[in-house]
């Protein structure tokens, strides 16, 4: 129990059973079934991609503040391969991956080279991407800001449904056959299947938090982040690690735009607006420290849940949705409160 | 002799004009404890990076036990097995105890795509190690932030013993500590030393170095003043050295023999 309560991801967990007890009194009780619990978990999976990512870089000690950028301007390379060079999903899909692992490592390189912040270099690419996004749709469309016909030209390739849509139909009508899930009055489910988003969020937090507890490169990621003067004198590759990172960053904003560009059909320069800040914040709620050296990508899972749960629950209260601003900017505050406590613990620092 | 696992001889070290050692001899043998004495700018800090890698001597040769050797990078040193352990540690205070003993060289099981760090291994010998050194820990998943100044500094040793060290430098190990700290990282110096591997220490504090001292080297103005046993020389004459000598005695001489 001592041990539990060490954890970083302790705060994030306390969220969630808090935020549902909230619902669980205030909303209307379809929050909680099936359908509602996928209406929520679909915003917090997205978002928790790019939590996941973020809480890497941050443990790393680095800032990605292009990622809401970088998704609009993956989503519009992989619109332009898709619709306007008519390349097919096998190609286009690792194609996007490497460009966006590319913006990665020069906003990585930047950093290593010059020393400065990474504060202020991904500050700048916040900008230029955003304008690069909007430039370039421009160009592909001939004047519009969004590129449609995705769905068109992805049509009945194998791939689409492995970034888009549900996933696993067959069980959920098996299911309904048996009258095991909620189903409509014609005997099909209401539920078709998990949101794609949802099992890559799930298995991306797995991952990253497999490579952070029990891998050497999950010493090295805390290490850098920590202290990384230490950390190389111990024999730890820091540049490799951090500019690693920031491609890894760079392909959850990818993966993000892969999957919203197959699931709208259309791209659009406004994609991922503000959702940098989210993901920060999502990932410091998960108990990263903007100091890095300390945090967890379980923590950050919870994290984008609390938003997900916040953003939807408020539909199915009284409740103006428009406070969910102000919850961002307090649940922030009290996980930056928290942490701070835990950190000092930590290190015995009084 | 025979069981010198380190020799240095005449080694220069020149930045540009500026001659930073103008020939220090020094040698290192197994089980001994040998002190570097010498006031703030002798070169103290310039000779063990040198000794460590970090630094190629301008002149000057180093034998590692009996073969000529030129270190090219700190890393070489310390495959050689010269470890050094500096004032600032090179400890993470947001990490495990564990964790820093094993940064950079964590240990694996299994292959390829499943290779993975070996947390109970790790969490054993970290615990076993350091209890070796007198020190119990509370859990092998403490924080370094937690333990004070002489445990971290211990941590450091036990690190590099492990990891296995013949020569372990000292780099001012007890210029930050308390004096309970401090007995408890020289009772520490005096513990590796029996473990057969040769100590360099460095210090300006004279009275740390005599209490586990073998030998005792003062280096004056990037120059070896000399060597002397345990026994052979007092506190004073050894202050005396470090802080100049002849030149010490002339200065109070021309003050009319008040300093």
């Amino acid at each position: 129990m001592a041990r539990l309560m060490k954890r970083p991801e302790l705060g994030a967990f306390a969220g969630v059973v808090l935020v549902t007890i909230f619902f669980g009194i205030t909303a209307d009780s379809s929050m909680f079934t099936l359908a509602g619990f996928m209406n929520f978990m679909s915003p917090a999976a997205q978002l928790g991609i790019l939590a996941i990512g973020a809480a890497l870089l941050m443990i790393g000690g680095e800032f990605d503040l292009s990622v809401g950028s970088m998704i609009a301007f993956s989503g519009l390379f992989f619109g332009a391969c898709v619709v306007t060079l008519g390349i097919p999903l096998i190609i286009s899909i690792p194609a996007t991956f490497v460009f966006a692992a590319a913006v990665g490592s020069i906003n990585g390189q930047i950093v290593l080279r010059t020393g400065l912040p990474s504060f202020i270099v991904t500050l700048a690419f916040l900008f230029i991407l955003r304008g690069l996004s909007l430039v370039g749709l421009k160009w592909a469309t001939g004047g519009s800001t969004q590129l449609r016909g995705v769905r068109d030209a992805v049509e009945g390739s194998f791939l689409a449904s492995v970034f888009s849509g549900d996933a696993f139909p067959g069980l959920f009508f098996w299911l309904a056959e048996r009258d095991l899930i909620a189903t409509f009055k014609n005997g099909s489910p209401k539920v078709t299947g998990i949101p794609v988003e949802i099992i890559w969020f799930v298995l991306i937090a797995l991952a990253a938090t497999y490579v952070l507890l029990r891998t050497p490169v999950g010493n090295w990621i805390f290490a850098s982040g920590g202290d990384a003067d230490a950390a190389s004198n111990s024999g730890v590759p820091v540049r490799k690690v951090k500019l690693s990172l920031f491609m890894l960053t760079a392909c959850c904003a990818a993966l993000v735009a892969i999957i919203t560009v197959l699931d709208s059909g259309s791209t659009d320069a406004r994609r991922g607006f503000q959702k940098e800040f989210e993901a920060i914040i999502a990932a410091v709620i998960g108990g990263c420290l903007l100091t890095g050296g300390y945090g967890s990508a379980i923590g950050a899972f919870f994290g984008a849940i609390i938003f997900g749960m916040v953003l939807i629950g408020l539909t199915y209260t009284q409740i103006d949705q428009d406070w969910y601003l102000v919850f961002l900017g307090g649940m922030l505050l009290i996980a930056v409160l928290f942490n701070n406590m835990i950190r000092k613990r930590v290190t015995g620092e009084r | 002799m025979a069981n010198e696992i380190v020799n240095m001889e005449n080694i220069e070290k020149h930045f540009g004009n500026v001659i930073a050692l103008a020939g220090v001899s020094f040698n290192v043998r197994s089980g001994e404890c040998h002190c570097l004495l010498g006031d703030n700018g002798a070169g103290k800090s310039t000779f063990i990076k040198t000794m460590a890698g970090v630094h190629q001597p301008t002149r000057g040769r180093m034998f590692i036990e009996g073969t000529e050797t030129v270190f090219d990078s700190p890393r070489e040193a310390m495959n050689a097995g010269i470890a050094t352990v500096y004032q600032d540690l090179a400890m993470i205070p947001l990490m495990s105890v564990t964790r820093n003993f094993f940064m950079g060289r964590e240990p694996a099981k299994g292959k390829g795509v499943f290779k993975r760090y070996d947390t109970k291994f790790a969490a054993e010998t970290a615990m076993k190690e350091m209890r070796k050194m007198g020190i119990n820990l509370r859990e092998p998943d403490q924080a370094v932030g937690t333990l004070s100044g002489g445990e971290r500094q211990t941590v450091a040793i036990a690190r590099a013993v492990y990891f296995g060290a013949k020569v372990l430098i000292l780099d001012e190990p007890t210029s930050a500590l308390g004096v309970r700290q401090t007995a408890n990282v020289l009772k520490t110096v005096d513990g590796v030393r029996k473990q057969g591997i040769g100590v360099v220490l460095i210090t300006h504090n004279v009275r740390h170095a005599l209490a586990v001292g073998d030998r005792f080297t003062v280096l004056n103005r990037g120059k070896t003043l000399g060597t002397a046993n345990r026994g052979e020389i007092t506190l004073e004459e050894l202050q005396d050295l470090m802080a100049g000598g002849q030149e010490m005695a002339s200065l109070a001489d021309s003050l009319g023999g008040t300093v």
